[in-house]
């Protein structure tokens, strides 16, 4: 052996530059990302490119090999990912001012031409943003406020889906869909008149609601009385002579006697003058038979 | 790491064991070999070898020597052939080590296991303890499948107002949480970027889907379970859609009201409600009692009745005695005996009873 080999110090020199070189020629790709190999500037091929409906574990993914230090690796998402939208004003054909919140997700289906297109996913949503802005606004544009706030909402979105896929292609990306966050009405005269609208509604509706409890309730006063009457008449109909003479009886009770429930109880009650005639039916056996 | 350290700590024995060692000697208060006398020394420079008298060189010149040093004070401990150095025992300890510890797995009940091969998906790996090859071959990485995961989405805060067009054009005030699983962890891993940013989007995407298919009277009231059950359908479609690999377990919508610049008004409605059932309530009060009272006069009158039809007169004779009994019998009563005698009436004591000759009169019939 010789002394190179036994000398520790050289061994691990050897390691380091043979760990540099396995480096510089072997690399893993993950699942997650397709792998651009880029000889001197120029691309060459796509490890692990997307594949639709490819199950995992038979990717491309993997222990890949490329010539060292003449081939340089670039990584590539492969993975959903997302292009925000700054909120931005959209109007409505009837002149509603809507503030709209996006989102596409999107895919890299075509590295290569990604990278020469783009080179960075960070690029490539940057470029497609104000895409997805402009077709969001001219799709939106073409509809009433209300369509927005409507099933057709999903119908705009495909549409919008769809012009902007025909640019992304160009990216070597693909549209996976697109979506409103949010679509608000801008802060000032246009949220304060909705609220005030609201309120309005809401007042109205109070004084409806108030108004058909005073109503129910006269009808429900009212139905009483009708059904009070109507057993009144039911029972005194039987015999009217003999209820007028029953009520009659009931009646002097509760004026002279004060015994009635009805009548307001005067202090000089019971000192009640009764003038009566001879002549009077109550004293007919008093005036002895004739 | 256990490795690296057990290492680390051996090579590190062995340097303190070299009294001294680099930070110059100890002073040689212990030994007192002679060298007490030199007086204050240079830390940094070598320490006398006294006590060692195996040290070839007299000082550490290489790590070679410094090694070999090491071997000579562990011989008895680690047995060695000769043209072996106990370095390299270090290193087969360590990467023996180094494959226990990462090709050893512990995959906890509520847990899976995606094994990948050189980045490449192999296989996902149940609860339980499995083996890998070691790390630079497979990497397992777990995933808690059975935790519930939570993303929240607006607040129950009046300040902070997560305000929704509902599909009359009016705003509400949703707060919500999203409760979600993973359920296909490879999926979940090597699908989507950001899960839980994908999550918020598609969640804020179908609650406003929703709502704006409801009135605003529908989404602040019957509505809300409707919202839930709708949102968490279609966020699961949209997620498929995506193969996120995330199971949404369910939405709870903790708070739709309307927004607080517009609360009075609301409260207005309220109030109006209950003072429309107030209303009511007293009407149908009053509407019990009368019906009360009509039904026990009418069964009075029957009662009554049925006697008089019994026997016509009498009973009426009777009724008309008994009432003017008790009528007469609480009054003044005066009787004015000879017809064409005109009585003299003492007005002044009757003064206020405007009643009295109006009974009189009726009762004169």
């Amino acid at each position: 052996m010789s002394r190179a080999l036994r000398n520790p110090i050289a061994i691990a020199f050897m390691a380091i530059i043979l760990l540099i070189l396995a480096g510089a020629t072997f690399a893993t790709v993950p699942e997650t990302k397709q792998a651009v190999i880029v000889r001197f500037g120029v691309p060459k091929r796509v490890i692990n490119p997307y594949h639709e409906g490819q199950d995992y574990g038979r990717t491309g993914a993997g222990l890949i090999a490329r010539y060292p230090f003449m081939e340089s690796i670039v990584w590539i998402d492969k993975r959903i990912l997302s292009i925000p939208m700054e909120r931005q004003q959209v109007l409505s054909t009837d002149q509603y001012r809507v503030q709209v919140d996006a989102f596409a997700r999107y895919r890299i289906v075509n590295p290569l031409r990604m990278y020469v297109t783009a080179k960075t996913e960070e690029n490539v949503s940057a470029q497609l943003k104000p895409i997805l802005g402009s077709a969001i606004r001219n799709e939106l544009g073409k509809r009433p406020f209300a369509a927005l706030l409507s099933p057709e909402r999903g119908q705009m979105m495909a549409n919008v889906a769809r012009s902007l896929n025909r640019v992304a292609g160009q990216y070597g990306v693909q549209i996976v869909d697109v979506r409103i966050k949010r679509a608000d009405l801008p802060e000032g005269s246009p949220l304060d008149s909705a609220y005030e609208r609201m309120k309005s509604a809401r007042q109205q509706e109070a004084g409806s609601i108030r108004a058909q409890g005073y109503k129910q309730a006269q009808i429900i006063r009212a139905e009483a009385d009708a059904e009070a009457a109507s057993t009144y008449a039911e029972a005194f109909g039987k015999d009217p002579d003999f209820y007028d003479f029953y009520r009659a009886m009931q009646s002097y009770e509760a004026t002279f006697a004060g015994g009635g429930q009805g009548q307001g109880q005067n202090q000089d009650q019971g000192r009640t003058n009764i003038i009566l005639s001879p002549d009077n039916d109550y004293l007919r056996e008093f005036r002895g038979r004739k | 790491m256990r490795a690296i350290f057990g290492w680390g700590g051996r090579s590190a024995a062995s340097l303190n064991d070299n009294k001294g060692g680099p930070w110059g000697p100890s002073g040689g208060g212990g030994d007192g070999s002679g060298d007490g006398g030199d007086g204050p020394r240079n830390p940094w420079s070598q320490p006398p070898r006294k006590r060692r008298p195996l040290g070839a060189g007299g000082n550490v010149a290489s790590f070679e020597d410094f090694l070999k040093k090491g071997r000579e004070r562990f011989g008895g401990r680690f047995p060695h052939q000769e043209g072996r150095p106990y370095w390299a025992y270090g290193l087969a300890v360590f990467l023996l080590l180094w494959v226990l510890v990462t090709s050893f797995h512990q995959v906890a009940p509520q847990e899976q296991g995606v094994v990948t091969f050189f980045g490449k998906y192999s296989r996902t790996v149940g609860p339980g303890i499995s083996f890998t090859l070691p790390l630079p071959f497979e990497r397992m990485e777990k995933v808690d499948t059975s935790k519930m995961r939570f993303t929240d989405i607006g607040s129950t805060e009046p300040n902070n107002e997560n305000l929704i067009l509902t599909g009359d054009q009016n705003l509400i005030d949703v707060a919500y949480s999203v409760r979600w699983k993973i359920r296909d962890p490879q999926m979940y891993l090597f699908r989507i970027q950001q899960p839980e940013q994908t999550i918020a989007d598609v969640a804020e995407s179908a609650t406003r889907a929703v709502v704006s298919t409801l009135t605003l009277d529908e989404a602040i009231g019957a509505g809300r379970s409707d919202i839930e059950q709708r949102v968490a359908m279609q966020m699961q479609r949209t997620l498929d859609g995506y193969g996120a690999g995330i199971q949404i377990e369910g939405v709870a919508v903790k708070q739709t009201d309307p927004p607080a610049a517009v609360n009075n008004a609301f409260k207005e409605v309220t109030a109006a409600q209950q003072e429309a059932q107030s209303y009511m309530n007293q009407a149908r009060a009053y509407a019990q009692q009368v019906t009360a009272r009509a039904q026990g006069e009418a069964a009075a009158f029957d009662k009554v009745y049925a006697q008089y039809k019994l026997a016509p007169e009498v009973t009426r004779r009777r009724m008309y005695y008994e009432t003017m009994e008790r009528v007469l019998s609480k009054v003044d009563k005066t009787i004015v005996e000879a017809p064409g005698v005109t009585s003299y009436l003492p007005l002044p004591e009757m003064r206020g009873r405007a009643k009295a000759p109006v009974a009189a009169e009726e009762v004169a019939r």
